[in-house]
């Protein structure tokens, strides 16, 4: 163990950079971050897996990688919605889990705001008109952004939450 | 064994490719589930179709597979958990999706159906019902000093929905029950009547983190079905990606159950090795999970020179890595204190419930698809079925170990004899009925395809490992704390997605 420690002291950290600027600022001025309370530097956030078929999930995982480090933007998961300002919000919503979601959002205090993550979060995707699915997040609660992909990638995932941090700084 | 010789017999001309499937009388039905229950045949799959259920048997001893068809008389069949409890969620999804009855069935609850849809028996005769929610009674744990812990849907870290229903002594876990059933999509409604392109995309999101191994199974059902032949690249280039989606999930499991442990060290250094193995795959096939990439026919695309090359480096650097952290684990007496001899897992329970991959292997049970049903490329390859005995969580992290490097090994192999030629093949659409059985990182997935005489999709069923997982997990906590939970969760990591539906 100490060869491993000592190690991570000696290498250069794997830690990229944070995704291009003007990618995080497009999706910054499609919020509307006037009408938000300022939330400072940080942001807690609570996944919510409405449906998915986990493949989000894992790559939700991977933001907290050396790669990544989600933690460095002063961006965290957190355990509870009671102390989440941001409720990221996978699948297609099925409709077992609507009421576990409407919920989970009636739980998380106000300022808040909601993140459909992936394409089945946004409009069902591939899960769009069964009977089992409600069509995607906005069906439920109201979404804030939208991060398409299937899955997003961790840089995807990455650029939309900071957009986040900049629009509740603005 | 009488009735499953009858039913090998019967089934050879039968429209299943290439296993056989007869229909069956009500004694033949109750005969296989007496044969089910004596442990001379292992339930591989039971699901619903039009006015029929079909179960999938499996004779290990000989590795024969066949599927007996039972034509529901009054729309109701003779239960088979009532004889083989393993059987029991099946035939209550059978219930909830098509309104066929299991006559005597221990278990009357509804599984996949939480009385939401608008609907009941949606892929049945269906009736329009009121989306207010049903009540669902726990099974009862009583005595002084008991109490309940409800955990769930939402759970506390980034995973997927369910709940679980602790019973608790004090610390001690008396009885575990999950609840699934939160992520249903309706997959099967979907799939029936869809193009086999759409399908199959669709098959690739059951459970996201088994996409290639869903991708294949289905696939090969099709292939099956519609008598194709693929190409030799193509079974080469599937394996390549089937050991990668085992790798990276087998790497990020291993860091996983430590961390639950408490150990973040491990977490940390196998979640890098996982994300060089999704950038490889991105590299090499286009999407960093894979998904899309196995295709009825053969793969998506070719793996460029670029590609080979990016996985070999991969491999080295895994092999230069992964013997550290393998020490790191063996070495670590506090970690092993929390893995070792938690969560026992009962050889006969496994054997009983047929559980394959990691779960099934780690207590004892040998099976292991690519050799049991081999199918190409692993008929040609050598590799190690990796198989402990203990049972326990330790055991279970072991076999994901030499898994990793079996996995090696196998897509070193696959590159060094990569066959030239295409890597796909046109299915013409028309009619037939197939059946697949692939190993994912998770286990054995059955997948069960009927087409149309257009080509369309009739009916496709998908089985998930987990289905013979799941019952077991709560089996393996009791007896040990609350606090430990986690741990034996994540050392079966059950997809929830993936029996959803």
């Amino acid at each position: 163990m100490r060869k491993l420690l000592l190690q991570g002291l000696l290498k250069a950290p794997l830690t990229e950079a944070a995704p291009e600027d003007a990618a995080v600022e497009k999706l910054a001025a499609e919020l509307n971050g006037a009408a938000r309370a300022r939330l400072g530097r940080s942001l807690s956030i609570r996944e919510v897996d409405a449906g998915s078929c986990n493949g989000c999930e894992l790559e939700i995982h991977a933001l907290g990688n050396a790669f990544y480090d989600l933690e460095r933007f002063g961006l965290h998961v957190v355990a509870s919605p009671r102390h989440a300002d941001v409720l990221l919000v996978t699948g297609p919503v099925a409709k077992n889990m609507a009421e576990a979601l409407k919920r989970t959002y009636d739980a998380t205090p106000a300022p808040k705001w909601v993140v459909a993550a992936g394409d089945c979060a946004i409009n069902g995707g591939l899960f769009a008109g069964s009977y089992a699915s409600d069509g995607g997040v906005e069906a439920i609660v109201p979404v804030d952004l939208r991060i398409p992909g299937c899955p997003p990638t961790p840089v995807a995932l990455l650029t939309g939450l900071l957009a986040l941090l900049r629009a509740g700084k603005g | 064994m009488q009735a499953f010789a009858l039913l090998l017999e019967n089934g050879r001309a039968g429209p299943c490719r290439p296993f056989p499937r007869a229909e069956v009388s009500a004694e033949q039905w109750t005969a296989l589930a007496g044969h089910l229950a004596a442990g001379e045949l292992v339930l591989m799959g039971l699901w619903g179709d039009a006015g029929v259920v079909h179960m999938a048997l499996l004779d290990e001893a000989s590795g024969r597979l066949a599927v007996a068809t039972y034509v529901c008389v009054g729309g109701a069949f003779p239960s088979v958990a009532h004889y083989h409890p393993p059987a029991a969620r099946l035939e209550r999804t059978v219930r909830d999706l098509f309104g066929l009855v299991p006559e005597g069935a221990p278990d009357p609850r509804p599984w996949l159906d939480h009385g939401r849809w608008g609907v009941r028996h949606p892929l049945g005769v269906n009736l329009p019902a009121e989306p207010e929610g049903d009540a669902y009674s726990f099974l009862a744990a009583e005595g002084e000093g008991l109490h309940q812990i409800p955990v769930g849907p939402v759970h506390a870290g980034i995973i997927e929905p369910g709940h679980f229903r602790f019973s608790c002594y004090g610390e001690t876990v008396v009885r575990l029950e999950a609840r699934l059933g939160y992520v249903h999509k309706g997959i099967e409604g979907l799939m029936a009547g869809a193009e086999v392109a759409q399908a199959a995309r669709l098959a690739g999101r059951q459970s996201g983190d088994s996409t290639v191994a869903y991708a294949l199974a289905f696939s090969r059902a099709v292939e099956a079905a519609r008598g194709v032949a693929v190409p030799a690249r193509a079974h080469a280039l599937r394996g390549v990606m089937a050991e990668l989606e085992r790798l990276a999930n087998h790497l990020g499991d291993i860091g996983a159950i430590c961390n639950d442990a408490a150990f973040a060290l491990m977490l940390a250094h196998c979640g890098v090795l996982r994300e060089k193995v999704l950038r490889v795959s991105a590299r090499a096939f286009g999407h960093r999970l894979m998904m899309d990439g196995v295709i009825p026919g053969g793969v998506a695309g070719d793996l460029a020179r670029e590609g080979i090359s990016a996985i070999r480096v991969l491999v080295s650097e895994v092999r230069t890595a992964f013997p550290a952290l393998v020490e790191l684990y063996d070495n670590t007496a506090s970690l092993q204190d929390r893995t070792v001899g938690t969560g026992f897992t009962r050889p006969d329970y496994v054997r009983q419930f047929g559980a394959g991959g990691f779960v099934g292997r780690a207590s004892g049970r040998p099976f292991d698809a690519r050799r049991a049903l081999a199918y190409p490329p692993y008929d040609r390859l050598p590799f190690e079925v990796v198989v402990r005995t203990e049972g326990d969580v330790n055991a279970r992290i072991w076999v994901r170990i030499r898994e990793v490097e079996q996995s090696l090994g196998l897509v070193v192999r696959l590159l060094d004899t990569l066959p030239e030629g295409p890597v796909a093949v046109e299915v013409p659409p028309g009619p037939g009925e197939g059946l697949a059985v692939v190993e994912g990182f998770r286990g054995d997935v059955l997948a069960f395809v009927a087409l149309e005489t257009d080509g369309r999709v009739k009916r496709a069923h998908l089985r998930d490992p987990s289905w013979f997982q799941w019952p077991l997990l709560e089996t393996a906590i009791e007896g040990n704390i609350v606090a430990d939970f986690p741990l034996c969760n994540k050392s079966f990591n059950c997809s929830y997605s993936g029996v959803d539906l």
